[in-house]
């Protein structure tokens, strides 16, 4: 029963792929050879398709309904019970409004820009591993082809600052390059450490890794010292990556206005927006993979509840910590916010791939407790120290003019 | 340590979280349509022109100066002056405004009309329901649709309207004053006229008593 509900969409697909080929024999047609592959591949695909952007409608409503808790309102309460339907009225609205190019702009890119993004937060879906035996493309370099393709969506935000041929959209894109790259090295980097351990770039592998059960707590990667600040680094590099607040400075409303998507309206627009979300999903679902144990369960006795279960759980878990994040600090500097990625993260990082080789080369026992541990909180305390520390500057002095 | 703040930002956030589901004080916004909260007595939204008696267009304290069409910052008033004159509130002849025009969608609410009419006609009203779904002919708001009477300025701001009845009494009571000056002076000038007459009457020639 536990194992049949666990399979159950990996069984439906087997179903589905098996009454297609006995209805092609039952017709008596010859498939050709890449008929059947393509159709497990859609049947592979669609539901990724289908599942996140609809994930995407809900997380769209419960973010706004949190930060209006946060801020002490109601958040959206008129459309459908307990407005729970705000995303219907907000598609409607985004799909019937005006399509405005401007005149100036680069037609082409103009256009192409969100396409691009949405392709390539949909393509990273492929590796994930949303569930046993649940993952479309069972890639041996999986956590490779995720950074690859991800990397891609910085193309295509420069490419809808530039071709909007607008002052701010060409601000924020310039800023937005600026950051994605800066944060995709304390990204990467923190991935590397689970690789060091693991030994595979196989997503599928990772999660495997982490299926086992070491006394009270399970053998996630974030119940290490490494692990744990790996996990810390990761999420804040995917704020980073993501231009969510306090990283927000590529949109920053105030600033620049809507920043690289500026000159989008309408459906263009509920494009990036969509992008933007899934973007954030694939991320939290890739430190799920890489920290929190992928979909293992916490403890084994949990082990009724499915797989996929777990996986969406600790999705959800996660996108409530950056909707938590978004409405509890403000925007960065960017002078800020460059001080935080080349001072603070990328040391850090650094020195956590040390300590885990430390984890890994110390073996079993409380030793590679005392010295991984050691190591990342001394450079902790030591890399936040100078920089972040408040400095006493004194009593602030006014000098009027004459 | 670094990271302090923001854990103390992250608890706070998650007490405004947790709160406004237990204790219905924090919620601090009110439910628009359904819920009002009383408006304070200096709130402003859009002019509206004042009137005395029971006509609105023949109460009209409006005398179509244009002072407040030239100071209008976005230039969202339009009058047109009457050819005739009619007599006013003291008594004066005075122009009137053919059309009275104002833009609902150029209107910012600065209140600078008020502040230089001198003839306390023009005022704030406090209605802010004001959207139309007819978007060129509803936002284009004319003198028939701006006259409100003084009642109804007593009502919104009771303060101000107070002051301005008292300004426009002190106007009367000069205006009356100077209309009884006026008189006696003419009368004065009348008598001492006569008394001239009468004075130069006696070197003049007797005329024929029959006539």
């Amino acid at each position: 029963m536990t194992e049949s509900l666990d399979q159950i969409f990996v069984t439906l697909k087997h179903w589905l792929l098996s009454g297609f080929e006995n209805l092609l024999k039952w017709l008596e047609v010859a498939p050709p050879d890449w008929l059947m592959p393509l159709v497990s591949m859609v049947l592979s695909l669609a539901p990724i398709l289908m599942v996140f952007p609809a994930l995407f409608a809900i997380t769209t409503v419960l973010e706004r309904k949190g930060l209006g808790r946060i801020q002490n309102r109601y958040g959206p309460n008129r459309v459908g019970p307990f407005g729970f339907l705000q995303f219907a009225a907000d598609g409607i609205k985004a799909i019937i409004k005006e399509d405005l190019v401007p005149r100036a702009a680069d037609k082409i890119f103009h256009f192409i820009a969100p396409v691009i993004l949405v392709i390539t937060a949909f393509t990273v879906y492929a590796v994930l591993p949303f569930g046993r035996n649940m993952v479309a493309v069972d890639l041996d370099a999986g956590l490779l082809f995720f950074f690859a393709v991800g990397a891609a969506s910085e193309l295509a935000v420069f490419m809808a600052g530039w071709s909007s041929r607008n002052k701010y959209a060409l601000l924020g894109a310039m800023r937005a390059v600026a950051q994605m790259v800066s944060y995709e090295i304390p990204l990467i980097l923190s991935s590397v450490a689970v690789v060091m351990i693991t030994g595979t770039l196989s997503l599928t592998k990772i999660v495997e890794a982490q299926s086992t059960h070491a006394g009270l707590l399970p053998d996630w990667f974030v119940f290490t010292p490494w692990g744990f600040m790996g996990f810390a680094l990761f999420m804040i590099a995917a704020n980073a990556e993501l231009n969510r607040s306090p990283f927000d400075l590529p949109e920053g409303e105030s600033e620049i206005i809507a920043g690289y998507f500026i000159e989008y309206s309408g459906f263009k627009f509920a494009l990036f927006f969509l992008s933007e979300y899934l973007s954030m999903f694939a991320l939290s679902g890739l430190g799920i993979t890489l920290f929190l144990g992928g979909w293992n369960a916490p403890f084994a006795v949990l082990d009724f509840i499915p797989s996929w279960a777990w996986f969406f759980a600790k999705l959800l878990a996660l996108i409530f910590l950056f909707i938590w994040t978004r409405g509890t600090l403000p925007r960065l500097r960017q002078d800020q916010l460059m001080n935080l990625a080349w001072k603070f993260m990328i040391p850090m990082v650094l020195v956590n791939l040390v300590a885990a080789a430390l984890w890994h080369f110390t073996g079993p026992g409380w030793m590679r407790w005392l010295s991984s541990g050691a190591l990342v909180v001394g450079a902790y305390m030591l890399l936040g120290k100078p920089q972040f520390e408040s400095k006493d500057i004194g009593k602030r002095t006014y000098r009027f003019a004459d | 340590m670094l990271g302090k703040g923001i854990i103390k930002g992250m608890a706070e956030t998650a007490r405004n979280f947790l709160g406004s589901y237990v204790s219905a004080e924090r919620l601090t916004t009110v439910q628009y349509p359904e819920q009002r909260i009383p408006q304070i007595e200096k709130a402003r939204q859009f002019p509206f022109l004042v009137f005395d008696g029971d006509d609105p267009m023949k109460g009209l304290r409006c005398v179509a100066c244009q002072i407040c069409e030239k100071e209008c910052p976005p230039k969202c008033i339009y009058i047109v002056k009457s050819k005739d004159k009619r007599v006013d509130y003291k008594g004066q002849m005075q122009l009137y405004p053919a059309t009275f025009d104002i833009d609902l969608s150029v209107c910012m609410s600065c209140q600078i009309c008020v502040e230089v009419c001198p003839f306390e006609s023009i005022k704030m009203d406090t209605a802010y329901e004001l959207s139309t779904t007819d978007r060129f002919g509803g936002l284009m708001v004319n003198k028939h649709q701006l006259a409100k009477s003084n009642e109804h300025y007593r009502h919104i701001h009771p303060t101000d309207a107070a002051a301005s009845d008292a300004a426009l009494a002190v106007e009367v009571a000069k205006a009356q004053a100077k209309a009884k000056a006026d008189i006696e002076a003419k009368a004065k000038a009348a008598a001492e006229a006569k008394a001239k007459a009468a004075v130069i009457t006696p070197v003049a020639p007797k005329p024929v008593a029959a006539t």
